[in-house]
């Protein structure tokens, strides 16, 4: 939660009328533009043209699986070390260090799950232009050109994708002082009226440089906050080609379309953890996370690009087809003059090294993979967590904690986790509770577990100083608080006023962090209580873009390098702690406002401070949906919108959508009214009960999602080219998505809406309305009149889905009940989809297999389960009670064959919507078995 | 809150009589056991199907309205009826079977789920009855007490609307009396004025006479300066002497000049000289005195009699009322004569200035005067009684206008006010009037809201009051204050929280909401609510 109310109050009361005076909108100025970043402006300046960099191919050695070679920049005679390695799964790494820096450049390490297994690589020809090398795989090569250098990955005849083809590599390379230099190092400046000049630039920093170039290469100003840099410059960056591609996605977080946008005459999209006061939509500004991959899709191939670099980062995106219409292009295919479309993208970020992972695909879910196998997979989280949250900032004591939890029950609403915001801690000091307030929070934390219910408490990274605070103390004795430039704690405001951040790149911090959450350590707390990581970009009020100094110091590398991984390292400690506690039996579950590439590993994120405005309940899919192509799974946006109050309408329709996305929480910001879902009226409360138990229903279905990301890299919640990604109408849809391949939403998100058209993919293939069993064709755009009770959602013809249809009042609750299995038929008479049980809490799944893991099958008349995993070991009381078959004909006869006998299955068949329900099967939900229609 | 229906919270009686056991289907009351017949087909009690008793309570839901599983959990919209023996009997909605949280207290709602009840029904059954003892004696003795404040309130009303009777009566004859006042007043100051004029004027004709004579000494004193050969003219050579008559300011008077001023003539004699001398008495400088400058001329029609200063008025609290409300100024009368205090005393000071202070008045005026003042002061104060009574009926009359309950038995928090100390603050509630709350220690009060209305639902709305437009909150709305009132013998001010920012609840126990008790045997009975 971001409240600039006590942030401007702490800061300045003159502020408060301002304020009152402006829009509800971010306050632009607080953040920087490529333009007032340095670095970007000096970058951005470089126009593509010919690279000045050579790769000296005498250099070259190849060992098994690394090649190094180094590359020259005739400019200024600086060398770079360039390493390729072809990885394990069809990607390859490209590295570009500085062969011998002043010192070492910062590597992001904790990133990767692993140094990434590699692959042999071999040389197939080499002459004075250059080298050719086997990428194992179908005809595929990399072509290192010299001179200038570049590379292509090509399959048979085709550039896949090239580097520094428009000769904007360039590397800041370190320096002292004196030896100042205005122009990145890299590509030539065409517009350069002393073009001539640059070709010994390297020699001439000291003289004729005027002095407007030289600005902030050795410190920077931004409002009133200077920043010392005292490395100097050290950016980098480098430019991709992406032939045939008119579709980029990912590179989160930003409010705006799934599909990225060119960003000429733009800014470029900007990826720098930052607290984002109100943000606004569509637009490149950052917002409190960054995940620096990027992927490239059409009709033949997916592929990835990762970009390893925690430094503030921009991304530049531009395209050959960009204002071309659909006419324009036909006409260019009928002239046969179509110059192939393509994709430029440009990345350019602070500090560091160049790192970056080329992911080949093919299929989306090849890159999916790939990714994963960098930085892991989501992690799977306690089936709980998939319930319905229900937060507000804040519920102001026990007795509001137990009344809220009580309404809940009152209106027969399920729930599982209730959120406790800042106001809960003793003055905002983390792991405490205000004695006032929250006297017996054990007692309180017992009254949710006898309802088989849990807790979330605010746990932030910035710590008050105060000599009473037993967390700072230690923070403070064991040495463990970021420093400023001057060596001393580095301190700034945040919500307790002044606070320090204690150092979580440190091991031993985070260790000592996770510490802080053994149950002996974080007085009252239990294990039905988990944790909220918000504030983590860091949030600093007082700060540079209200973020830490960037000439703040992590040991001996600069907050510069580290920004972006910052609240990464603040996830990770927090989940470590949690399984901690349990001696490692427990899963964690930790949500977490800041983000990077491999945070989806500790927990759950969130899209931060949203408003109660329609628009906003928009943008939840898209960005929601980005991140989800990046890896993290586990997101929602808050519910109702956090600033302003949501009219009722908006506020129902958000339930409608967010009981469909994978995180679903309520929030709502201190200054709002009451929302709870039963304050709008009887008609209005019934409309959330039924959404919310909508989603319990299909708790099943979404755990089942969890697992297979948990395992494979798939996305959860993804837009619709994933599963159809040769269909270009699907390309750019953002107004709806599949829960995994079988389910298909599209939300009521305009005011008063009468009707949504719904894009309904898959020639040939046929959904079906998950509430109505309406059949439909694939292929079509199916408009679809709705009302306030409408949720348009379609389950695909072919797919299986179980589901328990007994809601109870949280999903601990409805750990035994039996499933209701929904076969919907292909046109061909085919479903197939899976089962995943197990004790929905514990690592045992993973340590001891304890889980169910089934396929089923629905094919020749025949629905039967087989085990997926015959060595695993979980024992269900779970059943399946019923099964729905859509699109059926009437049988004559239905059988059950289970441990080698028959029997006789009672059966409804409704012609109108051909349904066939078998009653009360009966086996339990870990058993082999066949349905026969006869 | 408003009160919702809900399913857990409906009212049951307390079975009093021995529990009977109910046969039959788990989950059944005991009023619907009749559509529950072992062995013979069961409809649903919606009537959409029938099927084999076999198939009631055997967890699965064939009934659209979960009819067919009183007893399980199989259908998604079915309840489930406890007896729960000693205490209320109660429906839970069918999720709540067996699902690992005791609700019924008789247990019979985890009969499969492996979680550990204890049958409490006694002991709930126990607690309950002397909660509703009490209560009952509570509301016994609230509502005795409600109608003794019914009484009261009849009678204080009935005391204020003869007492406003009286006073619109008495209120008549002071308006009567004003009016009297009024023209006795006017009577007065009719004289009063013409005697004042009079005296004013006979001074005037004093002072014009006084400075004829000074103007005719000093012109023959001129004459007799100006005429430096003696000879009885005053020749042109002897005007030009005087030099500060020069008309056109440069510095000589030309013979021309003087010759103008003395209308043509080479010389003039005394009498002429009169005419002369108005063209130069402004200019001219006496010999013997040239030091002195000109006398400053008050023009006559200035100078008046001493004159009260407005910054000292004689009611200084009249100054706190004009502030206070600026509405009655057009009924201040107070400033309509600001010379109403006589110059009947001379100052010393001014004594050396004799011809320029009026002469006290004589006899006669001052005693038009004295008269003229008293009307006034007896007129003022007949209409200051005026105002105040009317004031005293506007109040009265806006408390009887006040919506006080049905029975006007809230009249008696009228104009009282009620504390609530907690942790940080004082919260105090003034009924009809507002809400504030004061930290504890030290700071401003801040008001959570003025009356507004009662807000309580439609079939009561008594049990809640709303108090708005209390101080804004920042970046917020104003506050407001939404007091929950329930019967209790005591008027107190039990809780306070706040469930929104900026918008309070207070929970307030009155006897005047206390409700006749239900004087009957209470049976038990069952009522469901969907």
């Amino acid at each position: 939660s971001s409240h600039n109310s006590l942030e401007m109050g702490l800061l300045s009361v003159v502020c408060v009328s301002l304020f009152f005076s402006s829009t509800f909108a971010v306050d632009r100025g607080n953040f920087k533009t490529c333009d007032q970043s340095a670095f970007c402006k000096r970058q951005r300046a470089l126009k593509p043209g010919q690279s000045p960099y050579r790769a000296l191919l005498e250099t070259l050695e190849l060992s098994d699986s690394r090649l190094t070679l180094q590359l020259i920049n005739d400019n200024n005679k600086v060398h770079l070390l360039l390493e390729l390695y072809r990885l394990q799964g069809n990607m390859t790494r490209v590295k570009i260090n500085e062969l011998k820096p002043l010192k070492p450049r910062f590597e992001v390490p904790d990133v990767l799950i692993a140094e990434p297994p590699t692959e042999p690589l071999s040389v197939l020809s080499k002459d004075d232009n250059g080298v050719v090398l086997s990428l194992g795989v179908k005809n595929q090569r990399l072509i290192v050109s010299a001179r200038p250098f570049r590379l292509d990955i090509m399959q048979g005849p085709e550039v896949l994708l090239s580097l520094n083809s428009r000769g904007l590599l360039a590397f800041e390379h370190l320096r002292l002082h004196k030896d100042t230099q205005a122009q990145p190092d890299g590509a030539e400046v065409k517009e350069s009226v002393d073009g001539d000049q640059q070709q010994d630039e390297g020699e001439k920093g000291e003289d004729g440089e005027s002095d407007k170039e030289e600005v902030g290469l050795w410190e920077e100003t931004f409002k009133s906050h200077t920043d010392t840099k005292p490395n100097g410059p050290t950016s980098i960056s480098l430019d991709f080609s992406l032939p045939g591609v008119e579709h980029v996605y990912g590179i989160p977080e930003h409010a705006d379309d799934l599909k990225l946008k060119t960003t000429d005459g733009g800014d470029p999209y900007r990826l720098y953890n930052l607290d984002v006061f109100q943000y606004e939509l569509y637009n490149p500004m950052a917002l409190y996370g960054s995940i620096p991959v990027m992927l490239a899709h059409n009709t033949q191939r997916t592929m990835g690009i990762f970009w390893l670099n925690a430094a503030e980062t921009w991304v530049d995106i531009s395209s050959n087809t960009t204002g071309k219409t659909v006419f324009g292009k036909m006409l260019d295919f009928v002239q046969g003059s179509s110059e192939n479309p393509q994709t430029d993208v440009r990345w350019i970020s602070e500090s560091g090294i160049i790192d970056v992972f080329i992911m080949l695909g093919p299929k989306p879910s090849d890159v999916f993979s790939q990714y994963a196998s960098l930085t892991g997979t989501q992690s799977f989280p306690p089936l709980a967590s998939l319930g319905y949250h229900q937060c507000r900032w804040n519920y102001n004591d026990q007795e509001d904690v137990k009344s809220v939890d009580q309404g809940f029950d009152q209106h027969d609403i399920p729930y599982d986790f209730i959120w406790l915001d800042i106001e809960h801690a003793d003055g905002k000091r983390y792991f405490t509770w205000d004695p006032h307030k929250f006297p017996q929070p054990k007692e309180m934390l017992q009254g949710l577990m006898d309802k088989k219910r849990k807790m979330v408490a605010i746990v932030d990274p910035h710590i008050r100083v105060d000599s009473g605070y037993k967390i700072h103390n230690e923070i403070t004795s064991k040495d463990f608080y970021v420093k400023n430039k001057d060596g001393r704690n580095y301190e700034g405001w945040c919500w307790p006023g002044n606070s320090g951040y204690p150092d979580f790149t440190k091991p031993e911090m985070r260790a000592w962090w996770a510490s802080m959450f053994a149950y002996d350590q974080y007085e009252g707390s239990m294990e039905n209580l988990f944790t909220w990581n918000d504030m983590n970009e860091p949030s600093v009020f007082n700060g540079p873009e209200v973020t830490m100094h960037k000439d703040a110091l992590h040991g001996k590398w600069e907050h510069r390098d580290i920004h972006n991984i910052y609240g990464l390292y603040v996830q990770m400690a927090t989940a470590e702690g949690q399984t901690r506690r349990s001696g490692g039996v427990e899963r964690p579950f930790v949500l977490t406002r800041a983000f990077f590439a491999g945070s989806q590993r500790y927990g759950a994120v969130w899209t931060g401070d949203n408003a109660a405005e329609w628009d906003h309940l928009k943008i939840s899919i898209p960005m929601c949906l980005s991140l989800g192509l990046v890896g993290v799974s586990f997101c929602g946006a808050d519910v109702g919108g956090f600033f302003k109050n949501p009219s009722t309408e908006l506020l129902v329709r958000w339930y409608q959508t967010g009981a469909y996305q994978p995180f679903f929480r309520a929030h709502a910001h201190l200054d709002t009214t009451r929302r709870e879902p039963w304050l709008f009226g009887p008609e209005n409360t019934a409309l959330i009960r039924e959404v919310i138990r909508q989603r319990y229903a299909l708790l099943p279905y979404w755990y089942q999602l969890l697992y297979q990301a948990h395992k494979t890299g798939m996305p959860v919640m993804r837009p619709l080219w994933v599963d159809y990604p040769k269909d270009t109408a699907t390309f750019t849809i953002d107004d709806e998505f599949l829960i995994g391949r079988d389910l298909l939403v599209h939300p009521v998100t305009e005011e008063g809406s009468r009707g949504v058209t719904a894009y309904l993919p898959g020639a040939g293939e046929v959904w079906y309305d998950v509430h109505t069993f309406q059949k439909h064709n694939g292929a079509q755009n199916l408009y679809i009149p709705v009302t306030l009770s409408s949720i348009p959602v379609f389950q695909r013809g072919g797919s299986i889905i179980p589901r328990k249809d007994r809601v109870r009042r949280s999903s601990t609750c409805m750990e035994n009940d039996p499933y209701t299995l929904y076969v919907a038929l292909s046109p061909k008479k085919f479903a197939e989809g899976e089962l995943y049980i197990d004790d929905g809490h514990s690592f045992n799944y993973d340590t001891k297999k304890e889980f169910i893991h089934r396929s089923l099958t629905f094919a020749n008349n025949a629905l039967t389960s087989n085990n997926l995993c015959p060595n695993c070991n979980f024992l269900t009381s779970s059943w399946i009670e019923k099964v729905l078959i859509l699109g059926a004909s009437k049988p004559s006869k239905v059988l059950l064959k289970m441990d080698g006998k028959e029997t006789p299955v009672d059966f409804e068949f409704d012609t109108s919507m051909s349904v066939l329900t078998l009653r009360k099967p009966g086996m339990n939900a870990g058993a082999d078995w066949t349905l026969l229609l006869q | 809150m408003t009160c919702v229906h809900l399913l857990l919270t409906l009212v049951f009686a307390v079975s009093l009589g021995t529990p009977v056991e109910i046969q039959g289907p788990r989950g059944v009351p005991l009023t619907k056991k009749q559509f529950y017949v072992e062995n013979k087909p069961f409809t649903c009690l919606d009537g959409s199907r029938t099927i084999p008793f076999d198939r009631v309570n055997d967890d699965y839901c064939d009934c659209k309205d979960g009819s067919d599983e009183p007893g399980t959990a199989a259908c998604p919209n079915g309840s489930f009826h406890c007896t729960n023996a000693g205490y209320r009997t109660m429906f839970i909605p069918s999720s709540r079977i067996n699902d690992g949280i005791c609700d019924c207290c008789d247990t019979t709602d985890e009969y499969n789920s492996g979680a550990k009840c204890e049958n409490t029904c006694k002991e709930l059954g126990r607690k309950e009855r002397e909660v509703l003892q009490k209560m009952t004696e509570i509301t016994k003795e609230g509502f005795l007490l409600k109608q003794h404040l019914i009484e009261e309130a009849k009678k204080g009303h009935q005391e204020k609307q003869i007492k406003v009777t009286d006073m619109q009566e008495n209120k008549k004859q002071l308006d009567e009396k004003v009016e009297v006042l009024r023209t006795v007043k006017e009577t007065a100051e009719q004289p009063e004025k013409e005697a004042k004029e009079r005296h004013l004027k006979a001074w005037e004709e004093q002072k014009a006479a006084i400075r004829l004579e000074k103007d005719k000494a000093k012109m023959a004193e001129a004459f007799l300066e100006l005429d430096d050969n003696a000879d009885g003219f005053v020749s042109v050579s002897e005007l030009q002497s005087h030099a500060e008559l020069d008309a056109d300011a440069d510095g000589t008077l030309t013979e021309t000049e003087a010759q103008g001023l003395m209308g043509g003539a080479e010389q003039v004699d005394m009498s002429t000289f009169e005419s002369v001398w108005p063209n130069i008495k402004d200019k001219y400088h006496s010999e013997s005195q040239p030091e002195e400058p000109a006398p400053v001329e008050t023009p006559p029609d200035e100078v008046k009699e001493p004159v009260v200063d407005n910054d000292s008025e004689p009611y200084p609290e009249d100054d706190i009322s004009e502030e206070e409300d600026e509405d009655d100024e057009d009924e201040d009368d107070y400033h309509e004569d600001d010379d109403k205090a006589p110059p009947t005393i001379k100052t010393p000071e001014k004594s050396h200035e004799d011809e320029d202070a009026m002469p006290p008045y004589d006899a006669d005026t001052q005693a038009l005067i004295d008269a003229a003042q008293k009307a006034r002061d007896d007129f003022e104060e007949a209409e200051k009684a005026l105002r105040e009574m009317d004031d005293q009926i506007r109040n009265i009359e806006k408390e009887l206008s006040f919506d006080f309950g049905p029975d006007a038995e809230f009249t008696y928090l009228y104009s009282q006010c009620y504390e609530l100390t907690t942790g940080e603050y004082i919260y105090r509630l003034c009924p009809f009037n507002r809400v504030s709350q004061k930290p504890k220690y030290g700071g401003s009060e801040t008001n959570l809201g003025t009356w507004g209305s009662w807000s309580g639902p439609e079939n009561n709305k008594y049990l809640l009051m709303k108090y708005e437009h209390g101080t804004g909150c920042w970046q917020g709305p104003n506050r407001s204050t939404t007091v929950k009132l329930t019967c209790g013998k005591e008027t107190v001010v039990t809780s306070t929280s706040e469930p929104s920012r900026c918008e309070y609840l207070m929970e307030f126990t009155t006897p005047a909401v206390c409700q006749e008790p239900a004087n009957t045997d209470l049976s038990p009975h069952d009522h469901v609510e969907l």
